[in-house]
């Protein structure tokens, strides 16, 4: 059973560490560590996103990526219109791009929602490894499509000359970019905490366990795993947008299969289905990657014994391993 | 008047095997109906087949006027089919409350008035729906049910390999939910029970409805040769 009042700790924990990592760093005159703590705070969030598919709709997605690398490019080919003074288009009316977030984060959640609206509506009637593979092959087309596109960069990717603008914030200052992405990834996550109490989230929880049942009390599971899919699409793809202003830069490596792997990997690591869990996987995660990555470029290595350390002996990740196994098993 | 659901001559397949043969049953607006039979006759075959969880090859199923025969399930239980599949089938990783919450629609029933039919699931909507014990779990799916406000309330051997004091409860329930003027069809095998609420009796063998007709119409010599073992 889940120790809650310990898992709640556990989750505070987190938060007030992930908060306090950049200050530390800057008053240590390591902006480095602001830098790191911004991804963990970027790459949880593309977590969150998935762990919302994966833990309450059980809806393994190996196609995330998708959604991530459509939200970076959204961001990218916005700011880079803006900063060219080239229009997207001119005819009938004319788009330029925009440096704005408050603009850029609404379009990207909006592209990788409906990406995922017709990824889902296609993959979603499959189940099990079919969904794996088709959500797979989906992210891979785009991928390839981004390689084989010139006109952003195809396989040099697309830089970002000058990171994109909040309106009273400087977004160059790094600590200030991390709030910016701590206040995100926190505002989500207690959206997925309301959605998930509510009869949705029973609703989707259901439909993990057992279709008929569901639809014997008037509840079509189809349509409830596509909205769960496409509102974890748009958060993802929210993650991505913010993923390409940290790096200025947004290239295709953010749609390959290995991005929707590392997606996982943090759900897996932290706790699927845990409200936290994403923040737990992908702080983990940029842990190891500075601790051995140091040491030697096969890092990875490490990752994955902890990886099948927690699949084989703690499969509650983190979190389960701290709180206790949850509902989910 | 035409009733609440009229089913003539369903036939129904489980691959190649032929599972029903034509069974014609009706349940009249405010009316409890027991479906009857041995094991295997295809009272739950029957039943799925209403409920649009297996599909009929032939005949019809008509509810408030509405063909089901394309309707996916859960557009059969928004017209108002209440289904209490057999063997007490919650959402094992739900609590209590969230079952009930999951299948809410509008209508009379609510959680107020299901916790006052089930005083037993008011103390327990914080816990899973896996710690409760058989009787607990069977008053959800009933609760459960409740809460989409159904028109007709399908009631699959709700009483099974439950405690005797728990059954009492069960039956009791059923029992006002009759007098509110819920339309019920009910399979079950207890029918010194089953028999004094039903307002019709409807016996499958084989796949096909053999006998239909009251209560006191059913003679010690039908029982023997449809039901008895």
């Amino acid at each position: 059973m889940v120790n809650l009042s310990r898992e709640n700790g556990f989750n505070f924990l987190l938060a007030a560490g992930l908060l306090i990592i950049p200050f530390i760093a800057q008053s240590m005159d390591e902006p480095f560590g602001i830098t790191l703590a911004t991804r963990v705070a970027v790459l949880a969030l593309a977590g969150v996103g998935l762990n919302l598919a994966l833990g309450s709709g059980g809806l393994v997605s190996f196609g995330h990526a998708a959604f991530f690398g459509l939200g970076g490019y959204v961001a990218g080919i916005l700011a880079h219109h803006a900063l060219n003074y080239e229009p997207i288009m001119l005819s009938p009316f004319e788009i330029n791009g925009t440096t704005e977030m408050l603009i850029i984060w609404p379009l990207a959640m909006l592209v990788s929602g409906l990406a995922a609206l017709l990824i889902g509506y296609f993959s979603l009637r499959t189940s099990g490894v079919y969904f794996i593979m088709i959500t797979l092959a989906f992210a891979q087309m785009i991928y390839y499509f981004a390689i084989s596109w010139p006109a952003y960069g195809g396989e040099d990717g697309l830089p970002i000359y000058l990171r994109n603008t909040f309106p009273g914030v400087n977004t160059m200052d790094p600590i200030s970019f991390f709030l910016i992405a701590y206040v995100i990834l926190l505002l989500v996550i207690a959206l997925v905490h309301v959605l998930n109490n509510s009869r949705f989230g029973a609703a989707l929880q259901a439909a993990r366990q057992n279709d008929e049942r569901l639809s014997a009390v008037g509840i079509a599971p189809f349509n409830i795993r596509l909205v769960a899919f496409v509102i974890s699409a748009m958060i993802t793809g929210l993650a991505g947008a913010l993923q390409a202003d940290l790096l200025k830069f947004v290239d295709p490596s953010a749609l390959s299969w290995h991005m929707s792997g590392e997606i996982m990997i943090f759900v897996i690591l932290g706790g699927v289905g845990r409200l936290f869990g994403p923040v737990a996987g992908a702080a983990l995660f940029i842990l190891f990657e500075s601790i051995f990555g140091g040491m030697t470029e096969y890092w990875m290595l490490f990752l994955g014994a902890v990886l099948l350390i927690v699949v084989l002996f703690a499969r509650g990740g983190l979190v389960g391993f701290i709180a206790g196994k949850a509902r989910h098993g | 008047m035409s009733a609440l659901l009229d089913v003539k001559g369903i036939e129904t397949f489980y691959g190649p095997s032929q599972a029903l043969f034509g069974v014609d049953l009706e349940v009249g607006e405010g009316e409890v109906v027991a479906l009857m039979g041995r094991n295997g006759m295809g009272k739950t075959t029957t039943i799925s087949s209403i409920c649009g969880l297996e599909k009929y090859r032939s005949g019809d199923v008509v509810f408030k006027g509405e063909d089901l025969k394309t309707l996916p399930s859960h557009k059969i239980a928004r017209l108002g089919i209440g289904l209490v599949p057999e063997g007490r089938r919650c959402f094992p990783n739900l609590t209590v409350y969230e079952n009930l919450i999951a299948a809410a629609r509008t209508g009379d029933w609510t959680l107020d008035r299901v916790s006052t039919l089930f005083p037993r699931l008011k103390e327990r909507f914080s816990q899973y729906a896996n710690t409760l014990s058989g009787g607990e779990q069977q008053m959800l799916a009933v609760g459960r049910a409740l809460m989409t406000n159904p028109d007709l309330l399908i009631l699959d051997e709700a009483t099974e390999g439950l405690a005797p004091v728990i059954r009492q409860e069960i039956w009791q329930a059923v029992r006002s939910l009759k007098e509110t003027g819920q339309s019920i069809l009910i399979v079950d095998k207890t029918l010194s029970e089953l028999l004094p609420i039903a307002d019709h009796c409807i016996i499958l063998e084989k796949g096909t409805t053999v006998w239909k007709g009251k209560p006191e119409e059913l003679t010690r010599d039908i029982e023997n040769r449809y039901l008895g073992v």
